[in-house]
């Protein structure tokens, strides 16, 4: 384990909105080819520590760290061409264009076309506009959903809408990959595709950061898991280790801790 | 209107269908005929009342506004309702070049013109674009009326009494010198029509290409020309990554920025080429048959017109705009007689269209293409069936 | 540049300013809890104003015959309530119209809130026209000629008979205060607090703000929101049509394209004080008034538009959800 390069690093990272605390000195980290699941309670900080890792708050203290570099001060954008992607908990597709230009956008974020490349039509333009084609047609057939490059994502089904939101996530060319409860609204058998997704996923060399509700689909596809409550990491661990801590099982029961 | 939709639908099915030269053939032919429609003066649809080349000129002149508004309002989702500004500050820009404080060629104004208004765009979309696009609105709003209140009042733009003698795009051919010579390289009669019978017009002659007084034609060409180019243009931005971002940003503007799309970045992209088109079109407007300015030239009305040319068209379809334009400009002038009512008539159609076309006129062509999709998985289905039920 | 101009005066322009502020704040409300409710700018709220001042000047030629005649304020106390009344009937009658025919239908359609904004633009245009065109309309009902002491020359100004001469109440620092000052900012005043305690207090009130917060958990609790809408509506015509007397008090005429500059700089005044918070649009109101004729002062009346609108992108830059931030949902009790 120790071997492994770390991707993501949250040290002592604490973040207030006026007198809220929503995330308070939580520290873990994610290694290269991990699949790191984050749960806890709703309200327990889960998409804050997801939105402070993306970019969207800037935290109050600490530090977030992506390979080593420091993501204090970086737009949402510039992170995302750093290397990190996400999905969204309720489904943000571009709804009026199709499958395959939802995830041209995503391998856009590799490309650098100008509005003079574009109107001169130069070898530049023309290399990313192919390879962002081959990159989203291949990512469109690993999530089966080739034969729809060219529906409207507004149109597509519930199921497919998810999973091309992870396509598109997984265009722009990420080392860390964030879905954030990829399974809403999922029956089990879907449930069990995903679980098979996100390791295949996995070995395609991503490493992933997954917040999910459903237990059985956490403890099933993660590596590690950090528990989230109040805004505190209360537990770290593998699946086994977590299903039988205590703490856990008192935050999942809802049992006050100084009670018990 | 469905009949209308049903229509469109089939002869842009038909034209897909049709082998390339063809298309060319007929694309051709298309624009030459647009080129000559005010030597044409068809029947009905010519206006009697005033210059009918005139009216093709504002036509065209609206159109190149409405598509690059279009970039703004449709591509970006940024609602503008100042675009008059932009085309204060070229036509503005052209005057003060040409004929007030210097005396520069026409087409050497013209790119500085059109710089300048793009600047004026990132100037003004730097501070806005950052705020929500409501306020956009309004602080475009009063960008519009800021520019004509200062063009009121500014003594070195000639204030209220405008600036005059701004001189007109260059000639082909010999100038003119009257009353002996037309100038130009040769003459194009017009025809005139006794019922559906046409006769060559004479007395209505259009010299290729003197830009002068007489006739407004060659100012239409001018502007048409220009659109053509600008149509070209957008087509090549729209498709591309460019375009995408636009897209992106305008249907979910978080989401974007999350896939790496510097959402300010392609705002302030679109509002600067919007204003630059914006700026070209005043520059050829103060050149035009006239060839004088004043501030009562940029009503705020005018850009609640080009917003609406924008709209009633389709916002985000580039033929769209062109058709808003092509209606907003000609309505009123073919409908002369009614001349006090257009403003109520306008007015209320804006209101009906938007319950009746929440798209506008023709929305943009994904949804067309997304139709044929549709329809032809149908047929698809279609075959598949149709076998089993011979068998 | 003039700042003696503003020193010297700086008395006199702060209560002119605020009068006008007061007026701008009242119509300032309109825009700002249609904007609360619906998420929606009510473009066609200049309308609603401008119909009230027509129907002031109505009242006074209905009573007094069109012979123009000079009064003080106190003079004409009783036909300035009454045609306050009517303003507000025309102006909320206006409102509701605006609802019914410009917004419900796309609401009902969920259109894309730009073509809201556009049908609003639409209704603009023809409400002013309507309005300029007066004379043909009761031509086509066959009245032109019984009514043409209220039609009068349509597109022209149409000018209040009686014309208020303000009197002098006190003097500070050398100015003498007007009656008429006085009283377009108390009026305005008491418009705002009462509208405020409406719907802090109100069971209407709540349903306003439970929909301008969540219109689908207010849904769930029962609210009816098409109600409330109108009502929203109709409120901030009642609103404006306060305003449309104090303007008629103030500045004696009307016409057709009275409402445009006014409902522009009402809409800055909202969108100044943070939009969709009924209290910010009365602070917006008055220092956009006031700001304006500080600028005016300084720079030349014909600029004043000009510092009303650097003014409103200032405050975007530095502070884009206005003065007291926005809130009509939050607006607690």
């Amino acid at each position: 384990m120790s071997e492994r390069t770390r991707v993501l690093e949250l040290d002592d990272v604490t973040l207030r909105f006026g007198g809220l605390t929503a995330l308070d000195s939580v520290s873990f980290h994610i290694d290269e080819g991990e699949i790191l699941g984050m749960i806890g309670p709703n309200g327990a900080g889960k998409t804050t520590a997801f939105n402070a890792i993306t970019g969207v708050y800037q935290v109050t203290s600490g530090e977030v760290r992506f390979a080593g570099r420091s993501l204090a001060g970086l737009k949402r954008h510039a992170i995302t061409k750093l290397g990190i992607a996400r999905t969204f908990q309720n489904i943000r597709l571009f709804g009026s264009m199709t499958a395959l230009e939802n995830v041209l956008v995503g391998a856009d974020a590799n490309h650098s076309t100008g509005v003079l490349s574009a109107l001169f039509r130069t070898a530049k333009h023309r290399r990313e506009e192919d390879d962002g084609h081959e990159r989203g047609m291949e990512l469109l057939e690993f999530m089966g959903l080739a034969s729809r490059a060219d529906e409207l994502a507004a149109n597509l089904s519930y199921g497919d809408q998810r999973r091309l939101e992870i396509a598109r996530a997984m265009a722009t060319g990420p080392k860390l990959l964030c879905l954030d409860e990829p399974a809403a609204g999922f029956n089990p058998q879907e449930k069990a595709q995903l679980m098979e997704l996100i390791r295949r996923v996995r070995d395609r060399g991503f490493t992933v950061l997954l917040i999910e509700h459903d237990m059985r689909l956490v403890m099933g596809v993660t590596d590690r898991i950090v528990v989230l409550e109040f805004g505190k990491k209360i537990a770290e661990g593998t699946p086994a280790e977590i299903r039988d801590n205590p703490a856990v099982i008192a935050a999942y029961l809802g049992v006050d801790e100084d009670a018990s | 209107m469905g009949v209308v939709r049903e229509n469109l639908d089939r002869v842009a099915r038909r034209y897909r269908a049709l082998p390339g030269p063809a298309r060319v053939a007929l694309v051709v032919l298309l624009v030459v005929l647009v080129y000559l429609l005010p030597l044409l003066r068809p029947p009905i649809i010519t206006t009697n009342q005033i210059d009918f080349g005139g009216v093709m000129f504002a036509i065209a002149a609206f159109a190149l506004v409405a598509v690059g508004l279009n970039v703004v309002i449709g591509y970006a989702g940024l609602l503008d309702l100042g675009y008059v500004g932009f085309y204060a500050v070229g036509a503005y820009t052209t005057g003060v070049l040409t004929s007030y404080h210097a005396h520069w060629a026409f087409f050497l104004a013209l790119p500085v013109a059109i710089a300048v208004t793009m600047v004026t765009g990132v100037l003004l979309g730097w501070p806005t674009l950052r705020v929500r696009g409501d306020y956009l609105a309004i602080v475009t709003l009063g960008f519009g009326e800021i520019i004509r209140i200062a063009v009121t009042n500014v003594e070195w733009v000639g204030a209220a009494r405008g600036i005059k003698d701004i001189p007109h795009p260059p000639n082909i051919g010999p100038d003119p010198e009257p009353p002996f010579g037309d100038g130009g390289l040769f003459t194009i009669p017009s025809l005139q029509w006794d019922g559906i019978v046409p006769s060559l017009d004479s007395g209505r002659e259009t010299t290729f290409l003197v830009f002068g007084a007489v006739s407004a034609v060659p100012y239409y060409w001018l502007v048409l020309s220009f659109l053509i180019l600008i149509l070209f243009a957008d087509r090549l931005i729209k498709d591309s990554r460019v375009g995408r971002a636009w897209e992106a940003t305008r249907e979910d503007e978080d989401a974007a920025e999350h896939m790496g799309v510097p959402t300010f970045k392609f705002k302030l992209l679109a509002f600067a080429l919007g204003a630059a088109v914006g700026g070209l079109s005043g520059s050829l407007y103060a050149s035009s048959q006239s060839g004088y300015i004043n501030p009562q030239s940029f009503p705020l009305l005018l850009s609640i017109l080009f917003v609406a040319a924008v709209i009633v068209g389709g916002a985000g379809n580039r033929w769209g705009a062109i058709i808003g334009g092509t209606l907003v400009a000609y309505l009123p002038e073919r409908f002369r007689e009614f001349a006090d009512f257009r403003l109520l008539v306008f007015g209320l159609a804006l209101m009906i269209l938007p319950v009746y076309r929440s798209q506008g006129l023709l929305p943009p062509r994904r949804t067309i293409r997304a139709r044929a999709a549709a329809e032809e998985i149908e047929h698809l289905e279609g075959r598949d069936e149709a076998p089993t039920e011979v068998v | 540049m003039n700042f003696s101009f503003l020193v010297n005066h700086i008395v006199e322009l702060s209560i002119t300013g605020l009068a006008l502020g007061a007026i701008y704040a009242l119509i300032a409300l309109g825009y700002t809890m249609v904007y609360g409710v619906l998420q929606l700018i009510n473009f066609a709220h200049s309308e609603v104003f401008m119909y009230g001042t027509f129907a002031v000047a109505w009242v006074f030629v209905f009573v007094h015959g069109t012979t123009s005649v000079n009064q003080t304020l106190g003079g004409t106390a009783g036909l300035l309530l009454l045609s306050l009344l009517a303003a507000m009937a025309m102006s909320a009658a206006i409102a509701m119209l605006l609802e019914r025919v410009a917004y419900r239908p796309l609401l009902k359609r969920k259109a894309p809130r730009l073509m809201a904004l556009i049908s609003a633009i639409g209704a603009s245009f023809a409400l002013s026209e309507l309005m300029g065109l007066r004379d043909r309309v009761v031509g086509w009902v066959g009245l032109r000629d019984d009514l043409d002491n209220y039609v009068s020359k349509a597109r022209d100004v149409y000018t209040n008979p009686v014309t208020i001469q303000p009197q002098t109440v006190f003097t500070v620092g050398g100015y003498g205060v007007k009656d008429v000052d006085i009283m377009v900012i108390v009026a305005s005043l008491l418009m705002m607090v009462a509208l405020d305690q409406f719907v802090r207090r109100t069971r209407f009130g709540r349903g306003i703000r439970a929909v301008a917060q969540d219109p689908e958990s207010a849904a769930l609790m029962g609210v009816n929101a098409t109600r409330v809408i109108r009502g929203t509506f109709i409120l901030g015509g009642i609103m404006a049509g306060a305003a449309a007397t104090l303007y008629m008090v103030k500045i004696g005429s009307t016409r057709q394209n009275a409402g445009f500059i006014f409902g522009v700089k009402a809409f800055t005044a909202a969108v100044l004080g943070g939009i969709g918070n009924l209290r910010g649009a009365l602070l917006g109101g008055l220092v956009l008034g006031v700001a304006e004729n500080y600028g005016a002062a300084i720079f030349g009346t014909q600029w004043k538009d000009v510092v009303a609108f650097v003014l409103l992108i200032l405050i975007l830059l530095v502070r884009p959800s206005g003065i007291l931030g926005e809130s009509l949902g939050k607006a607690r009790a």
